[in-house]
């Protein structure tokens, strides 16, 4: 290995690695010191050390709330992705179902998705399909423009070139454009992670049972505010999470995509 | 073969329409070998678009073999200014694009594109993806794709811009071997003089704004022909400087100049 490899290597796990820990790791010491410095009531704002002791009073409690709101951001996200497709496909295919569904759409996301809660528990009553269903609701539409965007930004020149080969329109789907769309999804993929989670705690706070977000309602009930930090931090870590996998799945899927946009 | 009857295309622009290509009337035989020669802007890419049945002529008509065009034909095959490839295919697999379009079957063409990638010199660079590759490797990939087709007509629009002088010879006089090999029909755009009268049976000088054709020259000199040393320099030197003069006495400058 030469020395300017060992160097680059270096400035990898630098820049991969080490930065993002110690920006966390800063975070959270100017969150303590804050505390600390302005000897901020644990009911209000609770140091780091309140809320790691807040967890560790019932670890597995926690742990197994958190899944409880993973799988219904998992089951929801999968459902608004899938579906998210098939609608971008279905308007990216017909200029006229476009025009008539663009609107729809953009009411529908328009909606204040608290608001539509209530009605969510009339029509499903308790359990997760309300939590899921607002997953879904939250998170479908920066798929769809995404996915969208990237269907209607095929490049002039390769357009050009299915057409002189004679390429079906399926083909010239299939083979160009959909693949082209794909760093596109990407970023719509990117933008509806948060969105899923917190769809998932919106179901949760209006119409707790499980999961953390009905672990922040109950936290606000008994004045428990280390509590609610914890379920926050789960949350937080969970989106951080999901967010890098999602990036992990688009380094596999389309490790073209950083070269020629850079 | 091909007989361009009365062509002229007019585009909408934003600013007015832009006429771009004035009246062209042409007939090229089978296995001829046209060059194309005007300067920037002068509708060299329309005029061959229109014979690919990529754009409708305006006014006038194209025909290939006696049928009128109206849409691209898959005998005819296109080599683009830019090389349009596909950047998550790698150099085979963008090759191989054309016969997995038509339905044909790969392992049918797999030597064939050995061949080419041998040819033009990518065999070590088969498995790389487009953007791993120097402008001119890529100008050379999309020529192996158009040339996997088997194509009765090329339409090449300046395949060669971004090669270097070397390479440029090299596939110049790979392309004249194939030319007489295979019997195509090539209409060929360049900017380049000394490459319009190294391949062409005849040359045809457009003039600017609008495109018009305004002389074809024929090259009388016999084949196969090389850059370096041949007989018929003479020659050469002669219809280079009518070339030339033609070209710089084409004084229809952009109307639009700001110079
Ligand atoms: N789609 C279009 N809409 C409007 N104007 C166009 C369009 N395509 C080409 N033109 C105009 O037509 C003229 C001819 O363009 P064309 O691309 O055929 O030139 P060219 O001879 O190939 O030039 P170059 O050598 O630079 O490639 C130009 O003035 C250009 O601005
Ligand atoms: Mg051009």
């Amino acid at each position: 290995m030469t020395d300017i490899e060992a160097g680059s290597r270096m400035s990898r796990v630098w820049t991969n690695a080490v930065l993002p820990v110690l920006g966390v790791v800063l975070t959270v010491a100017l969150w303590w010191g804050i505390t600390v410095a302005f000897h901020i009531d644990p009911f209000y704002v609770p140091s780091p050390a309140d809320v790691v002791d807040s967890f560790m009073r019932t670890p597995q409690f926690l742990v197994e709330e958190t899944w409880t709101t993973v799988q219904r951001v998992l089951i929801g996200f999968a459902i608004a992705v899938l579906t998210g497709l098939v609608i971008a496909v279905t308007l990216a295919a017909s200029r006229t179902v476009e025009r008539m569904a663009m609107p729809v759409l953009a009411a529908v996301n328009a909606v204040p998705k608290v608001a539509l809660a209530p009605l969510l528990l009339v029509w499903m009553g308790f359990g997760d399909a309300p939590k899921i269903v607002m997953v879904v609701l939250l998170s479908f539409f920066p798929v769809i423009v995404s996915t969208m965007a990237g269907l209607t930004s095929t490049p002039a020149d390769l357009r050009e070139l299915a057409r002189s080969l004679k390429a079906s329109w399926w083909q010239t789907f299939v083979k160009v454009r959909l693949t082209w769309a794909l760093p596109q999804v990407f970023v719509g993929l990117k933008v509806a992670t948060p969105l899923a989670i917190i769809g998932a705690v919106i179901g949760e706070v209006v119409n707790p049972d499980r999961g953390l977000g009905s672990v922040i309602a109950g936290s606000g009930a008994s004045n428990d505010t280390p509590l609610a930090f914890a379920a926050l931090v789960l949350l937080a870590a969970t989106g951080v999470i999901l967010f890098y996998l999602v990036a992990g799945v688009e380094r596999l899927l389309v490790p073209w995509a950083r070269a020629i946009s850079a | 073969m091909i007989t361009i009857d009365g062509v002229s295309q007019t585009f909408k622009g934003r600013s007015g329409p832009v006429e771009a290509i004035r009246d062209i009337n042409l007939s090229i035989a089978e296995g001829e070998f046209l060059t194309v020669i005007g300067r920037s802007g002068c509708g060299k890419s329309t005029l061959l678009r229109m014979v690919a049945g990529l754009l409708k002529p305006t006014r006038g008509e194209v025909r290939v073999a006696g049928e009128l065009v109206r849409e691209p034909r898959r005998d005819v095959a296109m080599v683009f200014q830019k090389p349009a490839l596909l950047p998550w295919r790698s150099v085979e697999d963008n090759i191989l694009l054309p016969v997995e379009i038509f339905g044909w079957k790969k392992a049918d063409h797999r030597a064939n594109a050995d061949r080419l990638l041998e040819m033009t010199g990518l065999t070590a660079f088969r498995k790389r993806l487009p953007h791993e590759l120097s402008g001119g490797m890529q100008q050379r990939v999309s020529l192996c794709r158009a040339l996997i087709q088997r194509p009765k007509v090329m339409l090449m629009d300046e395949p060669f811009s971004a090669l270097d002088a070397l390479t440029r010879e090299e596939l110049a006089v790979e392309l004249q071997r194939i030319h007489m090999e295979l019997g195509t029909t090539i209409i060929f755009v360049t900017h380049s003089i000394q490459e319009a009268v190294l391949l062409a049976d005849r040359v045809a000088v457009l003039s600017s704004r609008p495109g018009q054709l305004r002389r074809l020259v024929e090259i009388p000199i016999p084949r196969p022909r090389s850059f370096g040393h041949n007989a018929h320099l003479d020659e050469v030197a002669k219809v280079s400087a009518e070339l030339h003069s033609l070209l710089l006495n084409d004084t229809h400058l952009p109307k639009t100049s700001t110079i």
